[in-house]
């Protein structure tokens, strides 16, 4: 349990020998990166093992850092920050398995790619708000450098548009927590201590900087209309780093708005919620229909994550007890799933055919030349379009149930969305993979020149995360275990009470 | 009166040894010989060297004697720091030029360097306001010299040109502002001043004297719309001598700004709400001066001009800070401008480097630095995002401390701080794109060699960066003096 801070240090302290080791020979950076990666994921396992869920949160470093600003580096987890950190091991061994291929700048992206890591896992794992700030920008800016060196199209503009949003975001969510600190006359940075703090705030300010910092880390969380950034991010990123985006990225704004913002405001919350909730409909709604008549693979996905992670804010803006806990479980579980379809649109199948077009792939009998794809695709597609046996299933079924506790008219709305999600998504394989009939006289063709068979680095990151995607579809419990007991909290309580409209 | 000039003498130790090694170094460069310029340069920036360090031993020793002379100087802690920090910068300018210049009189740079640093040091203990005006003009000029000392470019002429008719007129200004204080108050120690000030109602003629004095001094710190000069003295001046105007020059200007303003003006500082007084007016130039530059940064395309709006949005948070002292005391400021300070002499020291063998004026000159030298790309990129303020950087934790500062303020403090925190925002993509440039951007042909970084350079370089992350990663070294 007390080994999980050396996620943290250990992503670093690869980011800084995948760099060195980057000097010498690109085989050598990778299998830096993958050690990392791969420790990483074990300490988090590690730790799963000895862990007893409750509704505290265990304290696992607490030592002073600024005295003159009360900044402790406070660290500690409960069961909502463990299963995330288990997402981000996942998420960053699957990543680095599919960018096995890079070969230009090998040793920067992966340090890069590693350092992002480092601070992902120290969000998640941060009570004091300085140290959450710290850990979430530093997980931000090796973003740019990502996709404006190793991306593709339109990379300098996605990339400047991505971390610019992503920024904004966070001085939004900075300034929020600065005028918490003065206004409540707090001495630290405690997430406790700011929240006992805010009690001493007037009604309307409360308001007012809850809007900021709820507004600041929804950006990231791709809350529609901020949420632009995301599609034309994802498409221009490297395939790791769309996984990474869409995979634990995106889930540092959700995990932020559910560990800062609502607890520290319960009552500010309450009287906004019926806005997120709309919001978080709208976007459900709005990205599902875009992705339908994407004619870019990469951007069906990428609004697929929109509408994806429209559904967590949906449970978060819900918030009863049924619908945090689905939020959480669909963080996880979309994590895994969207690694998967962007590992399959990016790295198998545009990196082979070099196209992303779906005009131009369904002349292609995909599923006759690159099998393991189709299949892992098929699976992945059943699995986020939420079929039984699959994480997406229990996620968003708890969401929806937990809405309907709340809001039924949300609920009904919503599900409209699940209707898109299985229309879009199963487009998108009928179209990709299994081309039209006039595909048969070109198969001659595509046969003359094979593609390039899938690695076995390929399989072993796709069967990482199918494992993990079936694992909670089959066994929710095991999440859930961890997941229910930490709302019991006094924070989150005061959220579920004050939240009930 | 008896005149205590034994403890003057010790007390002023650091001086004497700026002054003292200044002459030493004109002294030795004196006689014809047949040195080579590098030889000379080599010669005269490590007798520069040894002055500052000896400065700075001294000046760490000296203890905190407190007030000396009379009241003429103030040896307290906010003096010693900013004396050392200001020494610091200096050594670190010392240690760039030691590595690039290419100048015809390498002596006469360093000297005036070290007669620039003794005004440095100067500003940073006056508490009078003639001794004040004194070290304020002897860093001046210096420095106006310094930025025209490239004779082989038109540009450096025009922009020490410049920098000096700004300057004058700035300079006239602070001592007509200085002279009614005198009047009004009858005295130019500022203890004295802040008592008489106490008794007395503010009059027309006060204000007067305090647009004046403010005026002068957001000429000085290169504030909006006093600002017009930084972009071409930037661009135009030597790169060593653009690094000692943003760092060192910037580190004493507010320290000697904010013992002006709080212990001496203090009486007089009105408040935000519109009581009359020097607050509001600070705060329309500190508002004016983030708002201009960061939307004048984004259509920079040469990193010097670049880096003058930088520079000039940084004053801004810097006055805000400023306005903050008069509750949190002078520790944000201190360390907002010591931080600040080093990430741009850092950043002048890169453009130093290149421009050894090319020119470094648009960002496009930036282009494969990466592989052209890793070690400059990898300096540019924690000089370049600490001025951007990401964490865990030092200019991250000095934007924290003084917006903080500000919000507990609270009131119209409180919404400028906001205001700079999401212009952070926008400033954030006009340093990205220096960084795409050095990272992203495929070297063109004729600037791909790669680069050669002289050894001393290298050092102060990397010492740069190593502070800003020592600092970054513990504040408490800087914050925890005061």
């Amino acid at each position: 349990m007390n080994l999980l801070p050396w996620t943290i240090y250990v992503s670093f302290a690869g980011a800084f020998l995948a760099l060195l080791a980057g000097t010498r020979s690109a085989s050598a950076a990778r299998w830096v990166a993958l050690a990392t990666a791969v420790a990483g994921t074990l300490l988090t396992l590690l730790a799963a093992q000895s862990f007893t869920p409750g509704p505290a949160m265990q304290t696992l470093v607490d030592v002073p850092w600024i005295g003159e600003l009360g900044v402790r580096y406070h660290l500690a987890v409960d069961g909502i920050s463990l299963t995330l950190l288990v997402l981000t091991g996942l998420a960053a061994t699957a990543g680095i398995l599919f960018s096995w291929n890079i070969e230009e700048r090998t040793g920067e992206f992966f340090s890069l790619y590693l350092a992002l890591i480092g601070g992902v896992y120290g969000v998640f794992m941060s009570v004091d708000a300085f140290v959450l700030f710290v850990f979430y920008e530093i997980a931000i800016v090796p973003k740019y450098f990502l996709i404006a060196i190793w991306g593709s199209t339109n990379r300098e503009y996605g990339a400047m548009k991505l971390v610019l949003y992503s920024f904004a975001g966070s001085a939004l969510v900075l300034a929020g927590l600065l005028w918490a600190y003065a206004a409540g006359g707090a001495h630290g940075f405690g997430l406790d201590e700011l929240t006992i703090a805010a009690t001493h705030i007037s009604h309307p300010s409360q308001i007012a900087i809850f809007a900021l910092v709820f507004l600041g880390f929804a950006v990231l969380a791709g809350m529609f209309p901020f949420h632009t950034w995301a599609p034309t991010g994802h498409v221009a990123a490297p395939t790791a780093a769309s996984m990474l985006l869409a995979g634990v990225v995106m889930k540092l704004g959700a995990y932020g708005c559910l560990r800062v913002a609502l607890p520290m405001f319960p009552g500010a919350f309450a009287a906004c919620q019926p806005i997120i909730a709309w919001l978080a409909i709208a976007g459900i709604i709005y990205a599902g229909f875009i992705a339908l008549v994407q004619e870019d693979f990469k951007f069906v996905i990428g609004y697929s994550s929109v509408s994806h992670m429209g559904f967590v804010l949906l449970g978060i803006a819900a918030a009863t007890p049924l619908a945090l806990a689905g939020a959480v479980l669909q963080m996880f579980s979309h994590g895994v799933i969207a690694g998967l379809l962007f590992a399959v649109v990016g790295r198998m199948v545009y990196e082979r055919t070099h196209t992303r077009q779906l005009a131009a792939l369904t002349a292609m009998p995909l599923h006759r030349l690159l099998p393991f794809a189709a299949v892992v695709f098929v699976l992945a597609g059943l699995a986020s379009l939420g079929l039984p046996g699959f994480s997406g299933f229990p996620a968003e079924l708890s969401i929806l149930i937990g809405t309907w506790q709340a809001k039924p008219l949300w609920a009904l709305v919503a599900a409209v969305g699940i209707v898109v999600a299985g229309a879009f998504t199963l487009r998108a394989i009928q179209v990709a993979f299994f081309g039209s009939t006039g595909a048969r006289a070109s198969s001659v063709d595509a046969h003359a020149h094979p593609l390039p068979p899938i690695t076995l680095a390929e399989k072993s990151g796709a069967l990482l995360l199918l494992a993990a995607t079936l694992f909670v579809g089959l066994k929710p419990d095991v999440l859930l275990n961890w997941i229910v007991p930490a709302l019991q909290s006094p924070a989150f309580q005061a959220v579920i009470k004050g939240g009930t409209p | 009166m008896n005149t205590p000039y034994g403890e003057l003498l010790v007390a002023l130790r650091p001086e004497l040894c700026l002054v003292v090694g200044a002459l030493v170094a004109l002294a030795v460069d004196l006689p014809k010989s047949s040195r080579s310029p590098t030889q000379r340069l080599q010669i005269s920036s490590t007798i520069g060297a040894i002055a500052i360090i000896a400065a700075l031993v001294c000046g760490l020793d000296a203890g905190l004697p407190g007030q000396l002379f009379s009241g003429v100087f103030n040896l307290d802690m906010l003096a010693q720091a900013s004396r050392a920090g200001v020494l610091g910068l200096a050594l670190l300018t010392l240690g760039i030029t030691a590595g690039t210049s290419r100048l015809r009189h390498p002596a006469e740079f360093v000297a005036i360097i070290l007669f620039a640093t003794a005004g440095f040091t100067l500003m940073a203990v006056a508490q009078q306001l003639l001794l004040a005006f004194l070290a304020l003009e002897l860093a001046s000029l210096s420095l106006y010299v310094l930025a025209g000392f490239d004779k082989t470019r038109p540009e450096s002429a025009e922009a020490a040109l410049k920098y000096f008719l700004f300057g004058g007129v700035s300079a006239a200004f602070m001592l007509f502002g200085f002279s009614l204080i005198y009047g009004i108050t009858g005295s130019i120690e500022l203890p004295e001043i802040a008592h008489r000030l106490a008794m007395t109602d503010t009059s027309p003629l006060l204000m007067v004297a305090l647009v004046m004095v403010l005026v002068a001094f957001g000429f000085k710190a290169a504030a909006a719309p006093f600002h017009l000069w930084a972009p071409d003295v930037y661009e135009g001046a030597p790169a060593p001598a653009s690094a000692l105007i943003a760092s060192a020059s910037k580190l004493a200007g507010f320290t000697l700004f904010l013992r002006l303003l709080w212990p001496g003006l203090g009486a007089v500082s009105g408040n935000l709400t519109g009581t009359a007084g020097w607050l509001p007016v600070v705060a329309l130039i500190a508002v004016a001066s983030m708002l201009l530059s960061n939307l004048a940064a984004l259509a920079q395309s040469n990193v010097r001009r670049l880096l003058a709006y930088s520079a000039i949005a940084h004053a801004g948070a810097l006055l805000l800070g400023v306005i903050a002292a008069g509750t949190s005391g002078p520790s944000p400021v201190f360390y907002y401008a010591a931080t600040y300070g080093l990430a741009t002499v850092g950043a002048f020291g890169v453009i130093a480097v290149i421009e050894r063998t090319g020119p470094c004026h648009s960002l496009s000159d930036l282009a494969g630095l990466r592989t052209r030298s890793p070690l400059l790309t990898g300096c540019l990129f924690v000089f370049i995002l600490s001025l951007a303020g990401i964490p865990p950087l030092a200019g991250f934790v000095g934007k924290f401390v003084v917006f903080s500062a500000a919000l507990k303020l609270g009131g119209l403090a409180g919404w400028m701080a906001l205001l700079a925190i999401f212009l952070s925002a926008i400033a954030l993509y006009y340093y990205l794109l220096i960084l795409k440039q050095a990272l992203v951007v495929p070297a063109a042909a004729p600037t791909s060699a790669p680069l050669r970084v002289p050894p001393v350079a290298a050092f102060a370089l990397l010492i740069t960066a190593g502070l800003i992350v020592l600092l970054g990663l513990w504040p408490s070294l800087l914050l925890g003096l005061f």
